[in-house]
């Protein structure tokens, strides 16, 4: 059975995708690192500043100019390497990745080739169910930015068709590191679960290591998604007959850059591929680019194996050779890993294993720490965040954190919304109304509290004349309480509010009625 | 001090304008009189900035008026060659690809230079991008031979040798990759030092390849070449490969000039067959002069000197087909639209770009670059040229276990004539054989004068190589050679050069 999806492209049933063949996946993440400079002069490094505003002879590849390593981004790839568990290299060199691009200033990337800083490490990732994947990982390498092209005119804004381009070298230089890992296999059907996972748990770590803002959405975490089957042998995923099946040829993914992208690209590829081969076609070596809005990859360019970037080590830096003592040093400074301080939070927070889960399935770990940080109780932040945000980031195909921050809601938000119901400024039903408003834009929860009017109403004598006139209104109801029946004041206790248009404590009104009938 | 300012040395200048007998803007202002009579004919300089060079004589005099503290080169004029950025002032590399570039910064050189308070002339012609041995690859056309207008300066850095040979300039600045410093001095009879790689910045050097790329410094005399030396030399944090050291005490040397004692090693493989006779001549001659002197000979193989031509022809152009890369239309330079394209890309106009403004030889060396560096042939032939270079450095490390300094004929022929060698790349490559070894292993080396052949009465040169790092032996050996070669010839070889016609 076969669906069209896209013109050109047919894509397969996952599930019967998977019943015949088996995925092997290989992600590669570039990291920009959050230095204050660039990788190899001194530019600031701010995001969103005016367009070629931050750049110097070096960055610029003028005639003549020369690079002079940051020191703190090889600091900060070897942190990253030893948080992966890498070994890290005794000494290494600079490569020149040699190819032609508007955006790239030398017309080579200075990056590293076959003597990356990190190599050989690994990363446990668990599942939604609690079950965890190891993913191997090759090598961590430094390297530096490109420029961004900005193409204009043309309906696309990419190239093709536009009238002319602008340039902007504000971003060349900035430091990246390359994470890739080794062919992850045996996640069978889980794959692209799996994927998301490794990419979210690597958010993590780099957000706990201080190296970078890891904001997917700003492009300071981007992700390339190898995908390549071959035919499924045995039931086990991870069995040796499944294990002995050659690799098939793979297509890489460009382009990325939201966790729920990278479940969504690798399940399209593998059901792409899977529809390719079971119609006894071969999948095609390529550079895909993934839609966001359309759900589908398309074919970018061709990759042959012949593909030359000329690398050779660069010959106006000397080696890295961080000393034993420097890696050691370093390692001192690496924070607790992720997986233990989730379980010291849990314990700090009260959580239940469920309500962990949540908490770390929705993403919201960070959000939750900095939200208590801020004032709120554990509870309190634990129930807004997976609340509203949670729902309509969903609904929106966002992670919690990348929307929030498309949004602006932020940790002291909701810390500053749970004070006003502690506060008993704001009752339960006022706080969802405040949530609603900042998340539309009106602006920071006391203003838009202030905005909306909402309070709770404190004059006493506006809620006992409420009270009086809804016991007066409903004498059948009020009769039951009488004689016993507390359970029915629910009904009171409504109308009340409803007279009071939300406004009013309900607690207090249970106790008004309740005074006044027993 | 002689009459005529632009005969007198650096060092002599620097003494004249340091006690008040003479002033920056006369010793400036007679060099600029200078290069209007006779550069029509030598065509050294690229560009010339008499305001520029006038300012800052007028204030470093003002300064020196009031007392200031000034660099002991202060006041005296320099050429710079065009391959170094200099702020506000056209730097081309001999390239139509920078033509009316106008740099936005100064190499770190350059810079020094400023520090020091010397007015800067004007920039000097060289092969295109430093690709040459004749300044024949200029795009601006050759400089000519002030022995023989006929004939090559030398190159790359022909611009910097034929106006110090003119005495257009009493100091230049030069670049050494693999021998753009040495082999122009030694076929106009001027010194020119390659110092120790990491010795001088290269920041703000137009790169040909950043392995063997080295500045250095030109003069008329040993001790001129020392005193400028020092204002270019020492560590540039803008340079990752700048050596973090003292540096060496040229100056020192080149006043003391002392062989007494030192063991000095004729490399036998460099002589020989393809060597002019009168060049070999002046050779066994200078060594004659320096045992007479009290240093001891001996002969030292080198064997692996054979591979260095190859070697290089293949490290040489894989860095510089990654150098150039740069020079694409987008952010400075020539840009040329390709004709007959319908809205071209970015693609075609550096594509159009690249054809219009790279000469033949630039264009040789990236293609045979980019071939070396290509996956499948980047083991045998970059790789192995690297393995060379291991092997050539460990003949020098075993040469100077025996012997303090190194020697040999600079070039091993005088000033070819202009064309001559031009359909000839190859034959033009070997011009350089003896100098590219000091470039491959990063050592130091000097070339001086050491007579005329008898053949062609031409310049023959000397080379003196050192180890890394002991630069200060080559201004010994080359001050005491000056010495005695003056008291055999009666006067230093340069003043014996013909009198150009002014206004020629
Ligand atoms: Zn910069």
């Amino acid at each position: 059975m076969s669906v069209t999806t896209h013109p050109g492209d047919v894509v397969m049933d996952y599930d019967e995708a998977l019943s015949k063949f088996d995925p092997v996946l290989g992600l590669e993440v570039h990291v920009e690192l959050g230095t204050d400079t660039k990788m190899f002069c001194a530019c600031p490094t701010t995001f969103g500043a005016e367009p070629n505003s931050q750049v110097c002879p070096e960055c610029l590849g003028l005639p003549g100019a020369l690079p002079v390593v940051n020191a703190k981004g090889v600091e900060s790839a070897i942190r990253i390497g030893l948080a992966l568990g890498c070994e890290i290299a005794e000494w290494c060199r600079f490569a020149r990745k040699n190819y032609f691009y508007p955006d790239m200033p030398k017309n080579f990337q200075t990056s590293q080739y076959d003597e990356p800083i990190a190599y050989g490490g690994r990363l446990d990732v668990e599942l939604g169910d609690g079950a965890i994947y190891r993913v191997e990982i090759e090598r961590a390498h430094m390297e530096e930015d490109t420029g961004k092209s900005l193409h204009v005119g043309g309906s696309t804004g990419r190239i093709h068709g536009a009238e002319y381009s602008l340039v902007d070298y504000n971003r060349a230089g900035i430091p990246l590191i390359e994470i890739v890992t080794k062919p992850m296999v045996g996640a069978g059907e889980r794959a692209p679960e799996v994927a998301k996972a490794y990419v979210s748990a690597l958010r993590d770590l780099l957000k706990a290591l201080g190296v970078s803002d890891v904001k997917m959405e700003q492009g300071s975490m981007r992700c390339d998604a190898n995908v390549s089957l071959r035919a499924k042998a045995g039931d086990d995923p991870r069995g040796a007959q499944q294990l002995a099946v050659p690799l098939g040829t793979r297509t890489e993914t460009k382009n990325v850059n939201s966790l729920r992208s990278v479940e969504r690209a690798v399940r399209y590829e593998i059901a792409r591929h899977a529809a390719v081969l079971a119609a006894g076609g071969s999948v095609l070596q390529e550079t895909r680019h993934w839609h966001e809005d359309t759900g589908v990859t398309t074919s970018g360019r061709v990759k042959s194996d012949a593909e030359d970037y000329r690398y050779f080590p660069e010959p106006d830096l000397v080696p890295v050779a961080p000393t034993r003592e420097t890696v050691e040093a370093l390692r001192a400074t690496l924070p607790e890993p992720p997986t233990k301080r989730r379980q010291r939070l849990q314990r700090d927070w009260g959580y239940s294993d469920l309500e962990m889960r949540d908490v770390v399935n929705a993403g919201a770990v960070e959000l939750i720490e900095e939200t208590i940080a801020a004032g709120a109780s554990p509870t309190a932040a634990r129930k807004w965040w997976l609340g509203e945000p949670s729902r309509r980031a969903n609904a929106e195909g966002q992670d919690i954190v990348t929307y929030a921050a498309l949004l602006g809601l932020t940790p002291v938000d909701i810390a500053e919304l749970d004070q006003m119901v502690v506060a008993r400024r704001l009752n339960d039903s006022m706080a969802r109304q405040v949530l609603d408003g900042v998340l539309d834009g009106e602006g920071r929860p006391t203003e838009v509290a202030d905005a909306r009017g909402l309070e709770l109403v404190e004059d006493a004598g506006a809620l006992e004349a409420a009270v009086d006139e809804v016991i007066e209104a409903n004498p059948g109801i009020a009769a039951k309480i009488r004689d016993g029946k507390v359970a029915a004041v629910g009904a009171l206790i409504g109308q009340v509010m409803k007279a009071m248009k939300g406004q009013a404590d309900a607690g207090k009104a249970r106790e008004l009625i309740l005074a006044r009938l027993t | 001090m002689t009459d005529d300012l632009t005969r007198t040395t650096a060092a002599q200048l620097a003494d004249g304008l340091a006690d008040g007998t003479i002033s920056s803007v006369e010793v400036t202002s007679a060099y600029l009189e200078r290069i209007a009579a006779v550069d029509g004919a030598v065509h050294g300089y690229l560009h010339i900035d008499g305001e520029g060079a006038l300012a800052t004589a007028r204030r470093i005099d003002e300064r020196r008026a009031v007392g200031d503290r000034l660099h002991a080169l202060a006041g005296v004029p320099i050429a710079v060659k065009d391959v170094m950025v200099t702020q506000g002032v056209p730097t081309t590399c001999g390239s139509r690809m920078l033509e009316g570039w106008i740099p936005p910064y100064d190499a770190t050189v350059v810079s020094k230079l400023r520090a020091a308070g010397m007015p800067i002339l004007g920039k000097t012609n060289m092969d295109e991008f430093a690709m040459g041995s004749s300044t024949e690859h200029s795009a601006y056309g050759p400089s000519r031979n002030p022995w023989d207008l006929e004939r090559i300066p030398g190159g790359s850095g022909g611009g910097s040798s034929s106006v110090l040979a003119s005495f257009q300039a009493p100091l230049a600045t030069g670049t050494d990759t693999g021998g753009s410093i040495r082999q122009p001095a030694a076929v106009t009879a001027t010194i020119g030092v390659k110092p120790t790689y990491g010795g001088v910045s290269r920041y703000g050097i137009v790169a040909l390849a950043s392995s063997l790329d080295q500045a250095g410094p030109c003069g008329r005399t040993v001790l001129d070449a020392a005193l400028l030396h020092a204002v270019m030399g020492g560590h540039d944090p803008l340079d990752s490969t700048s050596i973090d050291a003292p540096m060496p005490p040229v100056v020192d040397a080149a006043r003391a000039g002392d062989v007494r004692g030192l063991r000095i090693g004729i490399v036998k493989e460099l002589a020989g067959e393809g060597y002019q006779p009168g060049i070999q001549a002046r050779f066994d001659e200078s060594v004659a002069l320096l045992v007479e002197l009290g240093a001891e000979v001996a002969e030292v193989s080198c064997p692996n000197f054979e591979y260095a031509l190859a070697a290089y022809y293949l490290i040489m152009p894989s860095e510089a087909s990654s150098n150039l890369a740069r020079f694409d239309a987008m952010r400075y330079g020539l840009r040329v639209v390709p004709e007959r394209v319908a809205d071209p890309s970015a693609e075609q106009v550096m594509a159009a770009t690249r054809d219009a403004g790279f000469g033949p030889e630039a264009k040789r060396r990236i293609i045979l670059g980019t071939y070396a560096l290509s996956s499948g042939y980047y083991d045998a032939y970059y790789g192995s040229a690297q393995k060379v270079r291991s092997l050539i450095a460990r003949d020098f490390a075993a040469a100077f276990e025996q012997v303090d300094v190194l020697v040999s004929p600079t070039a091993p022929t005088t000033a070819f004539r202009l064309g001559d060698k031009l359909d000839d790349p190859m034959a033009m490559y070997r011009n350089d054989i003896a100098t590219i070894p000091a470039n491959l292993a990063g050592v130091p080396a000097m070339s001086l004068p050491s007579g005329l052949a008898d053949e062609d009465g031409l310049p023959a040169g000397i080379q003196i190589l050192a180890p890394a790092m002991r630069d200060e032996r080559l201004y010994t050996v080359g001050a005491a050679l000056e010495r005695a070669l003056i008291d055999t010839w009666g006067a230093p070889i340069l003043s014996r050069a013909p009198e150009l016609a002014k206004g020629a």
